[in-house]
């Protein structure tokens, strides 16, 4: 089909045809925290990839042989009990965590860190990785996965993130997925892909509250279906609670029985990984079953462990209710009651808990939805946005930002700059002035999060505007715009606007990875780097030309009578010239092309334009002829 | 290969009836077209009113479930999923488009917010900088409403003064209208100063609602 493409040539005059190949190329990828599912749509209907044995999950789990090949899935999931030092599971709670956030995520975490500046590194097989490296393993993976199936290159995917990952989290995934070779159409929330998933099913109308309890995190979002169109109206979470943690409640108590047995006992990381894997054993036992027993096995001593449904729910309650309340706060946020919420959808393996089930029940007065497999929602709706992107659809999503974002001012209170749940894309703008007499630079520290000290939210990046001319304080006027695109990414600027001094960044941040650690792993992660870029350069280029040329052909189409034949035909030659270097391979030759034929049509353009402005010039007249001729 | 460099020159900005060059095809477009006529290319925002961007009637008193429609009807068009395998210039187009849309359905779709942007477009100063109250009415009820929230200790004290709050917004809001109406652009500007008030309170019955709960 690619083969295809690159011979394609129509005749001069007719529209290209789009790429009948690209269009099918897009995948949608849950990456969760605990297992990952892919899904492709096709005409609206989305299939979720099995492997053979009729599996969708694929578990986030990596291990590094001691070559550095990567094993992603159930084998590595099996590796985690024989050699849990070659393994890492849970990655995507430290996607754009740095040392101290790792060290503040509750319980005990299988991780073996390495100290250091920025983006936290795990110590693994040897090797030191970051989670954005080994969260690119588990999509390519995926992506292998897709390959294999569809039986065609895959390079773009719709790739889901919690609503309530915050930017770094966001720029980390997009990292990952750059490394695997995908390019990401769009970062969609999971609770809102969640939505698309129901919604066409379902032809729903109304507000819908999406409850998604994931391994790793917690999320909420009201969102208004109507007519096609999905709008987020609130969403709140938080980036740290999930089912790992009710694995982490009953752990915690087996262990509590066993020092009462043993005494103290040091327990390295690796012991923790198998203990949780218990864990979570007794939490999947506890969902269906009343009781059961467990053993913890290390250090030579084995403990035997009996846990009732009544002790699990007692053990999680506190849990449970964490959420509860974040649903209350999300209502107040959209104004809403419990009430008027149409229905509530589940989503998150954790959903299965009966606990989870029972409250959410009771919190919104209705039994919740869980049609569509849990464990699938996400992918079935990213797949179908993934269409959407690529090949167009009647549906829409309209999301919102889920942190409030602000800077710095003086004493380390945060001014605000875009609020939680403002609509996205969005660009805001606020000023600022200096403090002190003849203040030439000025820090500005971007923060996320809804406190009032700047300690207590998220430091998301730091920069200085320099070279503001020297004033009394107050004098000069700091203007700082904050720009959130589609994916919830931020770019921040700042000018000086008396004289126009300005500086603009990519919020890179500050737990992130840089330019450079990113082109080093991108070398290391592709030996046909270089050949990609260029790959991407030449579509780039044809891309570009052939809207040059669809311009020219609509213009002629609609003006051809202001030329004559002679420069008509001065114009066909070109776009045919053009028409002929797009299906070669030269990019420059594309580029000079279609310089050429801007040149060519430049007195097209003028004729166009001196019509354009006389018609214009006489509705005016005759406008206000009738103007005159009423009053 | 810049397309802008080249097209800006053909003719000056502001020239002509607000007839302006489509930066892809060169032809004319008009103003406020979305996408141009002959090659169907998103055109950049353009500076209109944020009534203007939304095709609803510049007023106060404005039918929220028509504008919710145009809104979603333009967004339709415009928001950037649209857009994903055109070109960058594009992408980019169809961002600001959205951001402007955005904006304006913010701005109008509040009371507080649209209130205020009539009074700056009418000549009249907004309220968005005014952080004291001069209105000696406003502000004797103010501090005794704030009295009344600090010594209340239970959620149903609070609850009153919450619900009382909602019915005075509602009451504001119907006045204002009614001001904007009849243009009377002072008692509108005095009303929008109440209802900031009254939205600020709204806010604190919350907080203090929120930390009753938390003990």
């Amino acid at each position: 089909m690619i083969e295809n493409v690159l011979l394609q040539i129509h005749e001069p005059g007719e529209t290209p045809a789009p790429h009948a190949g690209d269009e099918a190329l897009a995948i949608g990828i849950d990456l969760g925290t605990t297992n990952s599912v892919v899904a492709v749509s096709t005409n609206e209907v989305s299939e979720v990839l099995r492997d053979e044995n009729g599996k969708a999950m694929v578990p986030s789990v990596v291990a590094y042989a001691p070559d550095g090949a990567a094993i992603v899935g159930d084998l590595a999931k099996q590796l985690l009990l024989m050699r849990p030092e070659t393994v890492i599971s849970s990655i995507k709670r430290l996607m754009g965590r740095g040392l101290e956030d790792v060290k503040s995520i509750s319980g005990t975490l299988p991780f073996e860190v390495v100290a250091g500046e920025g983006m936290v590194r795990l110590k693994i097989s040897g090797r030191e990785l970051t989670p954005v490296e080994i969260s690119a393993d588990i999509l390519r993976a995926l992506k292998e996965r897709a390959e294999d199936q569809l039986k065609y290159k895959v390079e773009k995917a719709v790739i889901t993130v919690p609503a309530y990952f915050d930017d770094a989290a966001r720029t980390a995934t997009k990292d990952a997925a750059r490394l695997a070779g995908l390019e990401v159409l769009r970062l969609v929330n999971e609770p809102t892909a969640a939505a698309l998933a129901y919604g066409l099913d379902k032809d729903s109308e109304g507000v819908y509250a999406i409850y998604d309890l994931g391994g790793g995190t917690f999320d909420i979002s009201l969102l208004r279906m109507e007519k096609g169109v999905f709008q987020v109206k609130a969403t709140g979470g938080d980036a740290s609670l999930g089912g790992d943690d009710f694995d982490h409640a009953i752990l915690e108590y087996f262990l509590e029985e066993r020092r009462a047995q043993f005494g103290e006992e040091k327990l390295t990381s690796d012991d923790v990984k198998v203990a949780l894997v218990t864990g979570r054993l007794a939490k999947e036992c506890l969902t269906e079953n009343d009781e059961g027993s467990f053993v913890l096995e290390f250090n030579d001593k084995t403990s035997k462990h009996q846990i009732t449904r009544e002790k699990f729910d007692e053990l999680t309650a506190g849990l449970v209710e964490r959420t509860i309340d974040i649903c209350r706060n999300v209502l107040e946020d959209a104004d809403a009651f419990p009430d008027e919420v149409k229905g509530v959808v589940l989503v998150g393996g954790s959903t299965r808990v009966p606990m989870v089930r029972k409250r959410v029940g009771e919190f919104f007065g209705q039994e919740p939805l869980a049609d569509i497999n849990p464990d699938e929602v996400v992918a079935v709706g990213a797949a179908l946005q993934a269409e959407a992107l690529t090949v167009g659809s009647d549906n829409l999503l309209l999301d919102v930002t889920p942190l409030s974002l602000g800077i710095e001012t003086m004493g380390g209170i945060v001014e605000k700059v875009i609020p939680r749940n403002t609509a996205i894309p969005v660009a805001k703008a606020q000023e600022f002035t200096t403090y002190q007499n003849g203040q030439t630079a000025m820090a500005i520290h971007v923060v996320q999060g809804e406190r009032e000290m700047v300690d207590q939210n998220r430091s998301l990046a730091r920069f200085t505007l320099k070279g503001i001319p020297p004033m009394t304080a107050g004098a000069a006027r700091i203007r700082v715009t904050f720009n959130v695109d589609a994916d919830g990414l931020l770019t921040v600027g700042a000018e000086e606007v008396t004289t126009g001094i300005s500086q603009e960044v990519a919020v890179k941040p500050s737990y992130g990875l840089s330019d450079d650690e990113m082109a080093t792993m991108l070398r290391d992660s592709m030996v046909h780097a270089k050949d990609d870029m260029e790959v991407r350069l030449l579509t780039e280029a044809r891309v570009e030309a052939k809207r040059v040329m669809e311009a020219v052909y609509s213009a002629l189409h609609i003006d051809g009578k202001l030329l004559n034949e002679d420069e008509r035909k001065h114009i066909e030659v070109v776009l045919n010239k053009l028409d002929e270097t797009i299906a070669g391979t030269d990019r420059d030759a594309i580029n000079s092309t279609v310089e050429e034929l801007d040149r060519t049509t430049q007195i097209f353009a003028q004729r166009r334009m001196d019509k354009g402005i006389e018609e214009a010039l006489t509705g005016v007249n005759i406008q206000k002829l009738e103007n005159a001729i009423e009053s | 290969m810049n397309m802008d460099s080249t097209s800006t020159h053909i003719l000056p900005e502001n020239n002509h009836k607000g007839v302006q060059p489509c930066w892809s095809c060169k032809g004319p477009t008009g103003k406020t077209d979305l996408f141009c006529e002959t090659c169907h290319a998103v055109q950049p925002p353009g500076h209109i009113n944020h009534f203007e961007r939304l095709g609803v009637p510049k007023s106060f008193d404005i039918d929220v479930d028509g504008l919710e429609r145009k809104y979603f009807e333009l967004q339709r068009h415009l928001h950037p999923d649209r857009f994903a395998n055109k070109t960058p210039k594009e992408k980019s187009l169809s961002q600001q488009q959205a951001v402007s849309l955005n904006q304006a359905f913010e701005v109008v779709k509040d009371p507080l917010l649209r209130a205020d942007y009539l009074l700056q477009v009418s000549g009249v100063d907004g309220i968005s900088h005014d952080h004291t109250v001069n209105d000696p009415v406003l502000l004797m009820e103010a501090m005794e409403t704030r009295e009344a929230l600090m010594e209340a200790t239970d959620v149903a004290q609070v609850n009153a003064l919450s619900d009382k709050a909602r019915r005075d917004v509602r009451d504001c809001i119907k006045s204002m209208a009614k001001a904007f109406t009849q243009n009377d652009l002072n008692e509108a500007r005095k009303l929008a100063l109440r209802l900031k008030y009254l939205t600020k309170l709204l806010e604190e019955t919350r907080q203090h609602k929120a930390r009753l709960v938390m003990k």
